[in-house]
């Protein structure tokens, strides 16, 4: 899993005056940002303790609650990323599978699941399996088409998985699926840990994963299979004439961003404790799109600051909860007018791929400013 | 484990099988293959599934106009239908209409129903020329990706639909009885209500004035050039912005007028979300006649409402027509993706 040929080269003393924060940081070597790195995770993990006052979403929300809903929604955030900013396939059905990885989860622990148990651990895995599939189907027709039809099949799929959780019988429709498994552990009183108030636990657990799939992905990204999707976002056309195979990239991208649906949607059963088919309505795949653009698709840290903020905010201002559809709407609407690439906006990694030959070359840094996948097209053209 | 030894069942039959044996013996309730069920009302589901399609058919025409000279999905376009129907409702709620059948003569009710039609439509053009006006032009004008556009539309069509959800909140709106669907025909037991003809009918005349106002007046000529070529339009002396914003506002009166016939059809149906899923099916229709195809519309929200009339009989629940039209979407893209007559706004020429 070493990456170490795509890595940027160690910094160039000759233009780090003109160097901007995030190419400086690009241009340190990976142990080095790991390094420095090392101190906002251990603040990351011990934010439900310090329940800082100005932070804390509480009395409205418990906090480690509040945190463990905004650790979620930057897992479901990274894996939409994936989709969405990568590779720049609009999935307006994301919840969809995010829906049916919470149903495995409940279908295999909950006693009132007439189905074989398994332990609650082991349904992670087999959530993300289970979507992937479901992503492999949905994807494997529409992918070849234009990509907006995919947003519409997409938005169809997402109501599907709904309706059928309400037709089928075995789903249970609105009663649902009580006492889901959570993972093994108790305390030192022989408590169980992770109780579905006890957000600290869980918080941790999903920051952990999330700390995990953010490495799986940027891994992913730096790779041949990355670079693909940079390619077939921004010119289809021109990827597949030079020779990339989009439909199995673009495949790729649909079904590995299914999987981390299916996992968010597990660890978020497991959480709550109880599924029914309340929760899986297309207004939340919209927030979850919202958190997305909001954050700057295709840029790992922005879509997850984006995911904070999308969730945060409802909680920390109980009084704008019921308005946070409007909210986020509205600001889809004026962020793709003002600031299309988010609040932090993806580089355009092929470009930066393009400037480090480049450098290499002539031995200094070319001219471009950075700019997103939402506005790169449309620069061209205008 | 009861299932361990079923490794090569597929998944299905193994979650049959666990459900225990008094499943396997009668079938599940909740979906059926009832064919006695679906020849006995065949006919009727035809009826009043065109009743339907004529409706799938009006929305899907501003699906399948902004696509064609766009290339755009208008997701707020279902939104555009849904204030329609809120306009229908406080129109007709101002009138006197309420939960029950008024009684008035005929030239008076048919009166009151225009005016309402014409009130939907002012009200459903204005917000979609407005939307173009306020959410798509400043993206034309930076000539952002279509992904921009796709997220605009997505964003747009929440904004409405919440900004009618903190106004009017969630339950839907009470009932409004227009008049009482009285039977007009009897073809050996088929009956056709006075509501079914009027509705179809009206969707009809509408569609074929709007299909010869695009083949045959000057305006329509404009249209199906942008649709075809913008930019040779442009050069052709045709005002491209005028032709976008025509286009919005057909779609947007077509969507008024549809949203007076789902009134009828539908007494209570005037919710924050309740354009959403018919805005799907519309969309679905569009796709199944060929986007950007005016008369593909027409036979694809026709079919659509067939099919998933047909469907939701076959399994024995209402609830699997929205399943039906999705199905019937993702199968045609897979077939057939320019759909059955065909793509282009532009193609038929004068």
């Amino acid at each position: 899993m070493t990456t170490t040929s795509d890595r940027p080269k160690a910094s160039t003393p000759a233009t780090s005056g003109k160097m901007s924060v995030r190419d400086r940081w690009n241009s340190l070597p990976r142990p080095q940002q790991w390094l420095l790195l090392i101190p906002v995770v251990v603040l990351i993990y011990a934010l439900p303790v310090l329940n800082p006052p100005l932070l804390t979403t509480e009395p409205g929300t418990n906090f480690p609650l509040a945190l463990f809903d905004a650790a979620r929604f930057a897992l479901i955030a990274i894996g939409l990323n994936v989709v969405v900013g990568q590779a720049g396939l609009l999935d307006l059905g994301y919840v969809g599978f995010f829906a049916i990885g919470s149903y495995v989860a409940a279908l295999l622990t909950s006693p009132d699941s007439v189905l074989w148990h398994i332990p609650y651990l082991w349904t992670l895995p087999l959530a993300m399996v289970v979507t992937m599939f479901f992503g492999l189907v949905l994807g494997g027709p529409t992918l070849r088409l234009r990509g907006d039809y995919l947003a519409i099949v997409t938005l169809g799929f997402g109501e599907i998985v709904r309706l059928l959780a309400t037709i089928v019988g075995p789903l249970k429709g609105q009663v649902g699926f009580q006492g889901v498994g959570s993972p093994p552990g108790t305390n030192s009183e022989g408590d169980p840990i992770f109780t579905t108030s006890n957000g600290t636990a869980w918080y941790w657990l999903v920051v952990t994963i999330t700390i995990a799939i953010l490495f799986l992905v940027g891994n992913l990204e730096r790779s041949r299979v990355g670079r693909a999707w940079v390619a077939i976002r921004e010119d289809e056309d021109a990827a597949e004439i030079m020779g990339v195979a989009t439909i199995r990239f673009k495949l790729w991208a649909f079904v590995i961003g299914a999987a981390i649906g299916g996992l968010s949607g597990a660890l978020f059963a497991g959480q709550v404790g109880f599924v029914n088919n309340q929760k899986f309505d297309v207004p939340t795949s919209v927030l979850f799109l919202a958190a997305v653009v909001l954050g700057g698709s295709g840029n790992k840290v922005g879509v997850v600051l984006g995911a904070f903020v999308v969730s945060y905010i409802p909680n920390r201002f109980v009084e704008l909860a019921a308005y946070k559809y409007l909210i986020f709407g509205v600001a889809l609407i004026i962020l793709m007018m003002f600031r299309p690439q988010g609040l932090l906006g993806a580089r355009q990694r092929l470009l930066a791929y393009g400037r480090q030959a480049y450098m290499r070359l002539v031995g200094r840094p070319e001219q471009v400013s950075a700019d997103s996948s939402l506005r790169g097209e449309g620069e061209k053209a205008g | 484990m009861p299932v361990a030894h079923e490794g090569r069942v597929p998944v299905i039959s193994t979650i049959l099988l666990a459900q225990g044996h008094d499943l396997l013996a009668q079938g599940p309730d909740w979906i059926k293959f009832d064919v006695a069920a679906f020849l006995g009302q065949f006919w009727s589901d035809t009826i009043d599934g065109l009743t339907y399609g004529a409706i799938y058919a009006l929305v899907a025409m501003g699906y399948t106009m902004v696509y064609g000279v766009l290339q755009l999905i208008n997701f707020a376009h279902s939104e555009v239908f849904i204030v329609g129907a809120y306009a229908v409702f406080f129109t007709l709620s101002a009138l006197g209409f309420g939960t029950s059948a008024p009684n008035l003569s005929t030239a008076a009710l048919v009166g009151d129903l225009v005016l309402a039609m014409l009130v939907a439509m002012l009200v459903s053009g204005l917000v979609a020329v407005l939307l173009e006006r306020v959410a798509y032009r400043p993206l034309r004008r930076r000539n952002a990706p279509r992904l921009a556009f796709l997220i605009t539309a997505i964003g747009a069509s929440f904004a409405i639909q919440y900004a009618i959800f903190a106004w009017r909140g969630p339950n839907p709106e009470p009932a409004i009885i227009m008049f009482r669907p009285e039977p007009v025909f009897d073809i050996g037991g088929v009956i056709i209500t006075s509501q079914q003809l009027v509705i179809f009918v009206a969707a009809i005349v509408l569609m074929i004035v709007t299909d010869q106002f695009v083949n045959r007046t000057r305006l329509g000529r404009g249209l199906r050039a942008v649709a075809q070529d913008p930019d040779t339009a442009t050069l052709m002396g045709v005002n491209k912005e005028r032709v976008i914003v025509l286009t919005f506002l057909i779609g947007g009166i077509l969507a008024g007028a549809a949203a007076l016939f789902y009134m009828m059809r539908v007494p209570a149906g005037a919710q924050f979300n309740g354009g959403f899923i018919l805005g799907i099916k519309a969309f679905a229709a569009a796709v199944l006649g060929g986007i950007g195809n005016i008369r593909g519309a027409l036979l694809g929200g026709l079919l659509l409402g067939v099919i998933g009339n047909y469907g939701a009989t076959l399994f024995g629940n209402g609830q699997w027509i929205d399943v039906v039209a999705f199905v019937v979407l993702v199968a045609i893209l897979m077939i057939r993706p320019t759909g059955i007559l065909g793509e282009s706004l532009g193609r038929a020429r004068v």
